[in-house]
């Protein structure tokens, strides 16, 4: 009836992960009935679960992202300390649960904190800043976001009931397959990815359309603000490489569960095939996650500079470039294989291009800044952090492309700190900032900035401290993976990584007490006008938060910078544009097919994971059924009449014109 | 910092002791300062351009329509192109130089080893002798050794840092490398990709020594009496740790090539879930 699943699935002998999984349930049920007895769950369930607003979708996104990046931190934190005490001895968690941490602490940073960082504020601000009303698909939309939550809802799962993989982020055959982890750890992996990556391909598929076909009039590409020219890139690699791991995995999966042998080293399988697959997917990820990133740091560097991005077409050459370089690289992942010297040669040149257009980047946000009127926001802060760590991991990356020093540093804790320094320097320090950068546009006022700068500090000096030391141990010969150690001269840095993680949660509670200060002193920091930063895209021309239909009547684009343009010539008239004639705007309608599909897709994964076929069945019928009832809705949108769309524009273009006067009258005096 | 690069250190891999890994070390370091040569600037560029040009300096020229100059964009493709492409040359010459496969320079005829990782053991096969060491590896210094690697179950990764390149051993499959050590020492090695839960504990003694030990040890070895056959290695190759390393006086004919071609049965591998695996002894 209930296929392997027993009460022996729950770790009652390890008490690490049955308490850490109890408080995190508690937590959870304590949120869901407080949000039940206070009456939250009709608005909550009208407004967000069944949204299919793209920036409340991208928000959701950006929620998940961070209470996953701080569950991938508390995994970070059992590893330092597990080193800090395992030194000659066998530490205080044993191999079998620590192999299981590291291996979650890469999935869940990667495929559900940088993940949906990433897409959730590309979904938020792409249709803004290309002057549209949504995604092409809304529903879609919804459904991409919910099935990413039910990935990672398995995966946490995973820690009360069973176990998770202890492979390593990537699961690589032969120790993945069944004769080698006959358990539910690599099912769990298995079954959370193939969800949460149907979810991200459709989002992928989602974006793109968005950007080829839904620009507002006159929007050219060469108009577009460069974050959407990386989100197009991004969302253009997804449709290209996510296919391929979910392919992969997919073979994978019929080794384990029927017997193949793709990658089994036996009967014609062969274990290298997975690594050349999930490379080939890997190292365009990597670009999926750090473009958007670039795009943020662009938009930031430039509002903050008060100047246009310096050499925007310069830039867009060089996202594309990264964009198509990034499939033909993925062989430097496995150059100790002894592929030979040709193959070895070509890839590490390969490998070593991508560092060409990656640097014009970094010298062009640097002439951004030249001639400018730098503010030192907290989200400038986190691009010029960005900027000025980000160069060392570009530079071990293109060490770790010369082969012989890959020879010497590959697997170790040097190649370690290469690829945390590009994730947390690009893709964290970027979401850090399009998070700080945004918020006020999505909820209406701004972050403490106070509280938003100790963040940056403490987080890059603990950042720095950690990284630096496993730069260090890596060339003292340190591997990656290891439960315990005995060699001395490793000890002291050990010990100082350690501090440094302290120091980085320091900065993440002031992270925590930044949000929650914000929101408790929400007044004093609204955002009245819908343009806090002085922005040079669309989407400061709507209102904080801007309304579900985004723009009254679609904004005509005349030139790059589109809002500038238009605020300038405010500026010089001292008036605003012509009123618009306005007319009723359809919106799509609210879906629950999103939550529906998901809440199945989760039935689905859990009962493949156990072997439950009976509740697989059951769960894929469910969502079958809900696709078709989907299909075959009659209605679609619904109207906002002209009246209404008249009275919400009316009420921010007067705040904007108060603003304006207030500006003249300033500049007057 | 130059305290830490002294010689006493077991696995630091600027310190080499062996003509790949001092090579390796030297093309390491001359990147490094390659690219420090033009990151430090960058790095003080930044931090100089977002104090000087910051809101409140009343003397820095603010430019609010300066977006593009051909001079400089020029120059900022041409920095990192030419960069690469001395660096792309070291790296293709280094590919082909320090492959794995290739030979070492030396008088000396190489000797050679058969390395097969078993779950969490190192299993060194010295065919001319005929005898066979188990998480000891002893090499003669100043002698080419030429290895060639396989894997009983899953992948592990072969390296002894401060003799340079690691490779991979993978089951049904031979990878080859090269190294020679420039003189007596007692160094360390160490399995490099993870293998299950007692990974950690995947890590040997390397003594280099003279020809004269050598042959003793190899004497010594084969007076041993234990006879490494199929038998022998299934037991061998059963998932655990040992406690001390263990030698064999002489192996069955064709064993390596056996387990390459999987005729000789994989070993069993790091199954079992949970609490059922071996546990290894915490530290050593």
């Amino acid at each position: 009836m209930l296929g392997k699943l027993t009460l022996s699935a729950i770790p009652l002998d390890q008490p690490v992960p049955l308490v850490a999984g109890a408080v995190v349930a508690l937590i959870v049920l304590g949120v869901i009935a407080w949000v039940v007895i206070a009456g939250h769950l009709p608005y909550l369930w009208r407004e967000w679960i069944t949204s299919v607003d793209h920036k409340r979708i991208g928000a959701m996104y950006c929620i998940l992202a961070l209470v996953m990046l701080i569950r991938g931190f508390s995994d970070a934190i059992l590893m330092r300390s597990q080193h800090a005490v395992a030194y000659k001895a066998g530490g205080y968690l044993p191999p079998e649960h620590y192999d299981q941490i590291f291996s979650a602490h890469g999935v869940i940073m990667i495929f559900f904190g940088a993940m949906p960082f990433m897409i959730g504020l590309m979904n938020f601000a792409v249709p803004l800043q290309l002057g549209v009303r949504d995604v092409a698909f809304p529903t879609l939309n919804s459904v991409s976001f919910w099935l990413t939550a039910s990935g990672a809802l398995l995966v946490n799962v995973s820690l009360v009931v069973g176990e998770f993989a202890r492979t390593g982020w990537w699961p690589a055959p032969p120790l993945s397959e069944v004769t080698y982890s006959p358990g539910v750890g690599v099912d769990y992996y298995l079954w959370a990815i193939q969800i949460s990556g149907v979810g991200t391909l459709l989002s992928g598929v989602n974006l793109v359309t968005t950007i080829l076909k839904m620009r507002a009039p006159g929007m050219s590409y060469l108009r577009m603000p460069m974050f959407c020219w990386t989100a197009l890139a991004s969302n253009l690699l997804i449709i290209a490489a996510f296919p391929i791991l979910t392919a992969t995995l997919a073979m994978l999966i019929l080794d384990r569960y029927l017997g193949f042998h793709f990658f089994t080293d036996s009967h014609g399988g062969n274990s290298m095939m997975f690594m050349n697959l999930f490379w080939a997917w890997g190292h365009p990820e990597v670009y999926i996650l750090a473009l958007p990133a670039y795009g943020v740091f662009s938009e930031v560097i430039s509002t903050f500079s008060g100047k246009p991005l310096f050499a925007y077409r310069s830039m867009v050459m060089a996202t594309m470039a990264i964009f198509i370089l990034s499939f033909m690289v993925w062989l430097h992942h496995f150059f100790t294989m002894g592929p030979g010297g040709d193959v070895n040669g070509v890839f590490a040149i390969t490998s070593m291009i991508i560092a060409v257009p990656t640097g014009v980047k970094i010298f062009d946000w640097l002439f951004t800044m030249y001639g400018g009127r730098v503010r030192l926001t907290t989200a400038m802060l986190w691009s010029l952090g960005f900027m000025v760590t980000f160069v060392v991991g570009g530079a071990t990356g293109v060490l770790l492309a010369i082969p012989p020093a890959d020879f010497v540093l590959h697997n170790s804790m040097f190649l370690v700190a290469h690829f945390h320094n590009v994730m947390v320097s690009a893709v964290l320090f970027g979401a850090f900032a399009g998070y700080t950068y945004w918020f006020p546009k999505a909820f209406g006022f701004r972050l403490d900035e106070w509280w938003g700068k100790a963040a940056f500090w403490f987080g890059i000096t603990g950042f720095v401290i950690v990284f630096g030391c496993f730069y260090w141990l890596g060339l003292l010969g340190m591997t990656r993976r290891m439960q315990h150690y005995d060699v001395a001269d490793w000890r002291p840095w050990i010990l100082i990584s350690a501090f440094g993680v302290v120091v980085m949660f320091v900065g993440l509670v002031c992270q925590v007490v930044q949000l929650v200060v914000s929101i408790r002193r929400r007044d004093s920091l609204r955002d009245v006008t819908g343009d806090p930063w002085d922005g040079r895209s669309l989407e400061w021309a709507t209102a904080s938060p801007p309304p579900v239909f985004n723009f009254a009547a679609l904004p005509e684009v005349h030139g790059e910078e589109a809002y500038w343009a238009i605020k300038s010539r405010a500026r010089e008239q001292m008036r605003l544009r012509e009123e618009p004639a306005y007319e009723p705007i359809e919106m799509p309608l609210n879906s629950p097919t999103g939550f529906i599909c998901a809440f199945f897709s989760t039935l689905i994964g859990f009962a493949m994971i156990w072997y439950i076929w009976w509740l697989a069945a059951a769960g894929f019928l469910g969502a079958f059924v809900t696709f078709v009832v989907f299909a075959w809705r009659d209605t679609v949108e619904y109207e906002i009449p002209a009246s209404e769309v008249a009275k919400v524009n009316r009420a921010n273009r007067s705040t904007r014109l108060e603003a304006l006067h207030g500006a003249g009258q300033r500049r007057a005096a | 910092m130059l305290p830490l690069l002294c010689g006493c250190q077991q696995h630091n891999i600027l310190d080499a002791k062996g003509p790949v890994g001092a090579a390796e070390a030297n093309i390491l370091i001359i990147a490094t300062i390659i690219m420090l040569a033009i990151i430090v600037p960058t790095m003080i560029a930044t931090v100089v351009f977002a104090l000087w040009y910051r809101e409140a300096n009343p003397r820095a020229r603010y430019r609010p329509d300066w977006a593009f100059s051909g001079r400089i964009e020029l120059v900022v493709w041409s920095v990192p192109l030419l960069t690469i492409t001395f660096l792309g040359a070291i790296a293709w010459i280094g590919a082909h130089r320090l492959d794995p496969a290739t030979p070492l320079d030396s008088d000396k005829k190489p000797l050679e080893v058969q390395v097969v990782s078993l779950d969490w053991k190192w299993l060194f096969l010295y065919p001319e002798a005929g005898v066979a060491s188990v998480n000891e590896l002893v090499v003669p210094a100043a002698t080419p050794v030429r290895f060639r690697l396989t894997s009983s179950s899953v992948w592990n990764s072969f390296f002894v840092p401060k003799l340079g390149s690691m490779i991979y051993t993978m089951r049904g499959m031979v990878t080859t490398l090269n190294l020679m050590a420039d003189q007596e020492g007692e160094l360390r090695g160490l399995s490099t990709h993870f293998s299950g839960d007692g990974f950690s504990d995947m890590h040997f003694p390397v003594r280099a020594v003279s020809d004269a030990a050598f042959a003793d040890w190899v004497k010594g070895a084969q007076g041993s009496g234990a006879t490494l056959d199929r038998a022998s290695y299934a037991e061998l190759a059963k998932p655990g740790t040992l406690d001390a390393p263990r030698s064999f006086g002489s192996i069955e004919p064709g064993l390596f090539d056996g387990i390459v071609a999987q005729t000789v049965p994989p070993g069993p591998g790091p199954g079992g879930s949970g609490v059922e695996g071996v546990r290894p002894k915490g530290g050593s």
